[in-house]
Order: C-alpha cells, then structure tokens, then sequence
C-alpha cells in the first residue's frame, strides 16, 4: 500500500533524507526508531505534505496514486492520516467542528453524503469512549488547555473517526504517563486491521510492548540501516544505537 | 486632483440657520460652523488623522438635506433593517434626521424620545445644558465642529431611574442617495440614569448610487450602577462614508459594554470615548474590522481613567484583504488620581493581501504610579501550523483558512448579547468565507 523508493528530502537547503527505502503492505505494523536528528519526524513530514520539505529524489506510491504530487488535504482523504508529534492548539475552534468538517471534506472526496447529525454524535460518543476521552473536550477549543496526555488522546480519537488507511504515529509516546499509553496503545490496537497500516516512530521500545511491531527499521543519518523483527526493538533498547553504528563501521571497512 | 470644495458649506449652513429662527440650537451651530471655519478639515498632518485622508470626500458636492427631507419609502426601512427589528425599540432616522412616522417604538414610564429643541426648551432642560456637546472638549477637530454646523432634527433619549429596557433600542440610519450626494450629521444625546439599563443598536445604510457622507455625534451619560451595551454595526455600501463619534461619560459607577463591528463601507472613522468620571467604572470595548475592497476603517478609541479603582478592557481584531486599510489608535489616559486601575488594551490583526495595509497605534499616557496598565498590538499572517494541522485532517486549504478567519472573528462577535444581532453578523461572516451554517 505504501512503496517508498529512495526518497531524498531537505528542509531549508539542509538534506534529511538521504536515499530511504519502505514497503508497507496492508495490516503491517513498522516501528521505526533511530536516534535524534536521523530524520524520523522528516520522514513523517514528508508523508503527510508538509510544504517546507523539498523532495529532491525519489517516488513514494500511496494505494497506486503518487503521493508526492497531493495535497496535504487529498493525502488525508486518501487514507493517511499522521498523529502529530505536537497537535497544535486552534482557539475558537472546537474540536467537534473540526472533526465534523474533516469527516464531511473526506466523505464528499468518497462520494458520500455528509453524515447526518445523529449517526455523527453517536460516531464522536462511541470513539471518544474507546479513547476515554472527557466529552467536554469535544466542545472546548481544539487541543487549548489540554493536558500532554489529552492532546495525544485526542490525535487517536481523531485516527478513530476518520479511519485511515495507513497512521504514522510521530512520538505519540512521548510525553505520556503509564497509564496514557495504555490507552493510546489499546486505541491503535482496537483499530488496527487487514486493511488499516501503521507507522510508529518512536525514540522507546515501550510503546512497542503493546502495539507488537511486524518489523523493526533504524533510521540514522536519513537512511534505514537496519531493519528485523520486534526483537530488533530490544536490542536496541538493551544496547542503545552504538552497535548499530559499530556494525556499520565494520560492514564499511569490510 | 480635485479641488477640496468647502464654499458650499457657508452657502447651506446660513440656509439652514435662516429656516430655523428661533431653534435651540441655533446658537449651538453658529458655534459650531465658526469651529469648523478655524479648525478646517483635518489633514494627514494632523496626528490624529494621520492615517485617514478625510478630507479627499470632500472633493464632490453634497447636499445637505433641508428640514423635512427626512422621508423614504417605509418598504425601504423594512427591508433594509437587522433582523430582529420589529421587536425593538426602532428609531428611524433618514439622511441624519430623525423620522418619528417610520420609527416604532412603545414610550412608557422607562423612557422618553424627544428632539433636541424639546430637550432644551422643556422639562430637560438641564439634562442638555449639563451634557450637550461635552464631546467637543475632546474631539476638537473640524470633522466634529461640522457636525454640531449642521445638526438639525436631532434626538434626545432619557432612561429613566431603574428601568430595565426589554427591547434594544435600534438607531437605524438611512441615508438617500439615489438622486445627490449626501451629507448627513445625525445628532443624539442620551442620558441613562441611575440603576437603568439598556441595550443600543446603530447601523448604517446607505440608498442609491450615489455617494453618502454620514458624520454622527452620539453622546451617552451614563449614571450610577447604570448598565449600557452598544452596538455599532456598518455593513454600509462602498459608497457610503462614515465618522461617528460615540462618546460615553460614565458619571457614575456604572458598567459599559460596546462592540463595534465594521464589514462593509467606503471610508469610515470611529471614535469611541470612555470617560470615567467615578471610581470604580468598568468598562469593555470590542471591534472587528473584517475589510475587502479599497473599505478603510479606522477606531480611535479612548479610554480616560480620572478616578481610582477603574477597570476597562479592550480588543480590537482585523482582518484585511485586498486593498482594504485599517487603523487603530487607542488611547489610554490615566489622569494623576487615578490610582488602582486596571486598563488592557490588545489590537490583533491578519493581513491577507499584499496590497492591504494596517496601521496600529497604542498610546498610553499615565500620570498616576500604582496602576496596571497593558497593550500590545500584533499584525500577522494566518499562523501556518494551524493551516497545516487542519489540512492534515483532510480538510481544504481555502475551507481551512476560513475556518480559522471565522475562529479569529468569533471572539469579538460573541460579545453580542442580542442574539438576533449576533446571528445576523455570524451570518455576515459565515457568508463573506463562505462558509455553510
């Protein structure tokens, strides 16, 4: 579903992505992980259209279309959908509007008529419940005054209406206590089908524990160095990133 | 470039003086037109105008109505109306003269409506000696002295001690231009009393192609625990010009509440005046400046702190497109007893064109040490993130930047507590973003 072929990406003049490669076929589950400054965020910028990266090289193949050549907006439409590493907060706003506005937008992009008022607020109370998330969140400013937790929540919630086809999650552990992760994690999981892929990013194993991860890619230096199974994740966990970089030294001078 | 014409003006004003002999306010116009002939008409020179070349309307001729030129089609003040009217206190005035056949309104114990002339020749005589033109002590330009020349069925309102008004009170301003240009100077003073309280309405509406010059003087004293909301609303036509004056005196511990909002228009000036003359007056003024077209709108405001323990806050919010201009100058003064006040001022505005302009002045002057005083002004772009974030979610640039425009709006249109009048510049709004419900 989604074919990434050596894609190159710079930011201001300043080269990220350096020839990156990624099958994902639909249902799999791919962590990737590396250290900061590799390039992962980038990758999920690139992903979701993000006009501030130029991509220099390369083709990414979303469901047959090319990706690179849509909107960030038609993207979504199409079935991606990024949880943000740090949702932003929009006053005036309220969470049920923008929800209401983007579930509408893709509907017309399907076809579809808009949802009526009753199937939409059972739609927001069934996925709001599965996130545990307060209802009074739906009617206040998007994400103003949430809490870390309640922000990431909400990103899930909204993967949980709009069902896409493929989630990248951008450090959507990062900032959480225990017992949000288990939430969001039990979110994803819930979610998670044949047809529905996910990217995870992620510094930490933790997250993996519960999303168990078909394969396990590291990124450094805007590349995938490496990449195996979810016992990949341990390692790294257990070793850091140093014995990566030290195989790579040895493959290099091999 | 055309020649300023102000000739005219003599030739008009001594008709007017001449058909009225023996008027009130005779004396009070021959003071104002000698006002206007020292002042002239301000320029760009004037710091005060700096930004808002008035006096270029004042290349073309207008007529200034006669006595009993203050008739129009009722059909035309039905239409033409904010929704909501029939249940309000509508106060009808054509080409800046009260018209009380078409105005509608039900006079009870709570309030009285009469002209300027009865005010000062009858029981409130005193009312109009203590608060008539104590504007012009502040606005000393001759954008004011022009209107107290030419002032002419002008209105004065009592609220009465402790009458809570059910309906708004609607000044509906129409001015008649299909045959001539136009000059209008409508003239109210109103005078709230103790324990009163009472909601206002202006808007302004200009009939016919050819071009309106509307210059309002709206005085309103407020009294002690005293509750004033007002509302001034220009959804005008491009060729109808505006300057108004609203000038507040809150004599007594009262609470003001205004909410100016300017979405359509040629060129228009407001000055809104708070002046506290008791401790502890609070006070709250809102704006929205949403402009297209070559409209220009600028709001001075002032706020003047002359005792203790005062509270204002203000926030003006604009939103500039095409070629459209907005100034803001806000004024906060706080006079040497004025200690213990809290005042905040906060100007916002997103620029949506690159051929828009804004202009933003905040002006503090504070003689008085223990006080809290803040404002801070800021003109940007849409924020970009928040553009990003909701086009991730799969919604549309231009349905993007509309939403968040009418976010960015909202938080001064909910400040309208009428809500017919709320809704209708929601809809105003939702319209020019085009945006459903």
């Amino acid at each position: 579903m989604l074919s990434i072929k050596n894609i190159h990406a710079s930011i201001d003049g300043k080269q990220i992505l350096k020839g990156l490669n990624l099958e994902i076929k639909p249902g799999e589950v791919h962590a990737i992980m590396g250290p900061n400054g590799s390039g992962k965020s980038t990758l999920a910028s690139v992903l979701a259209g993000r006009e501030e990266y130029e991509v220099t090289e390369g083709s990414v193949e979303f469901e047959g279309k090319n990706l690179l050549e849509l909107s960030p907006e038609e993207r979504a439409k199409e079935g991606l959908f990024l949880a943000f590493q740090y949702p932003v907060e929009i006053p005036g706003v309220s969470t049920t509007n923008f929800i209401k506005a983007a579930l509408n937008e893709k509907r017309k992009y399907q076809g579809l008529e808009p949802l009526d008022a009753a199937s939409f607020l059972k739609l927001l109370r069934e996925k709001a419940a599965l996130l545990e998330l307060d209802k009074s969140l739906l009617s206040r400013s998007l994400n103003e005054g949430f809490s870390g937790g309640e922000k990431k929540r909400n990103e899930i919630f909204q993967m949980a209406v709009l069902d896409p086809k493929l989630t990248i999650l951008d450090e959507t552990d990062s900032g959480l206590d225990i017992d949000a992760l288990r939430i969001v994690a039990k979110g994803v999981n819930t979610l998670h089908n044949a047809d529905h892929s996910i990217i995870v990013i992620t510094h930490y194993q933790r997250l993996l524990n519960y999303l168990q991860p078909d394969f396990v890619h590291v990124l450094m230096n805007g590349r995938i160095v490496k990449s195996g199974g979810k016992e990949l994740a341990l390692e790294l966990e257990e070793k850091g990133y140093d014995f990566i970089k030290e195989e790579l030294q040895e493959s290099l001078t091999a | 470039m055309d020649t300023i014409r102000t000739e005219y003006l003599e030739e008009r004003f001594k008709e007017l003086q001449s058909a009225q002999t023996g008027s009130a306010l005779q004396n009070w116009r021959s003071e104002g037109f000698k006002n206007f002939n020292k002042l002239g008409l301000p320029t760009l020179k004037n710091e005060e105008w700096k930004y808002t070349g008035i006096s270029r309307l004042f290349t073309k001729d207008y007529t200034i109505p006669s006595k009993k030129d203050n008739v129009i089609d009722r059909e035309i003040v039905d239409k033409t109306a904010i929704p909501g009217a029939s249940g309000m206190e509508h106060l009808v005035f054509v080409n800046g003269k009260f018209n009380k056949d078409l105005s509608s309104f039900q006079s009870n114990d709570g309030f009285e409506i009469c002209s300027l002339e009865e005010a000062f020749n009858g029981k409130y005589h005193e009312d109009a000696e203590a608060y008539f033109n104590k504007s012009s002590l502040f606005i000393k330009d001759g954008i004011h002295a022009l209107n107290s020349s030419f002032m002419n069925e002008s209105v004065f309102i009592k609220i009465r001690k402790n009458y809570h008004a059910t309906k708004p009170f609607y000044f509906d301003h129409i001015f008649d231009t299909t045959s001539n240009h136009l000059l209008a100077s409508p003239r109210i003073l109103v005078v709230i009393e103790e324990n009163a309280n009472v909601q206002m309405i202006g808007s302004y509406y200009t009939h016919g192609s050819m071009d309106s010059f509307s210059n309002e003087v709206m005085e309103i004293v407020v009294k002690e625990n005293a509750r004033l909301e007002y509302y001034k609303i220009q959804n005008d036509t491009p060729n109808g010009s505006h300057t108004g004056t609203t000038h507040i005196r809150q004599i007594g511990k009262s609470y003001v509440h205004t909410v100016n909002i300017s979405l359509n228009g040629g060129m228009i000036r407001n000055n809104t005046d708070i002046i506290m003359e008791e401790q502890a007056n609070e006070a709250h003024m809102y704006g929205l400046y949403f402009l297209k077209g070559n409209t220009h709108v600028d709001n001075h405001t002032l706020v003047d702190n002359t005792k203790p323990h005062c509270f204002s806050n203000e926030l003006y919010k604009g939103i500039i497109d095409e070629h459209a201009t907005g100034v803001f100058s806000g004024k906060i003064y706080v006079r040497p007893d004025a200690q213990k006040i809290n005042a905040y001022q906060s100007n916002k505005n997103i620029l949506l064109s690159d051929t828009g302009t804004i202009n933003t002045k905040p002006q503090l002057e504070i003689y008085a040490d223990d006080v809290k005083c803040s404002h801070g002004c800021t003109v940007g772009r849409l924020d970009d993130e928040a553009l990003y974030y909701l086009r991730a979610r799969g919604i549309n640039k231009d349905l993007a930047k509309s939403m968040l425009l009418k976010a960015f709006a909202d938080e001064i249109v909910m400040q309208i507590k009428i809500e017919q009048l709320k809704e209708y510049v929601e809809t105003q709004i939702s319209d020019r973003l085009q945006l459903a419900d």
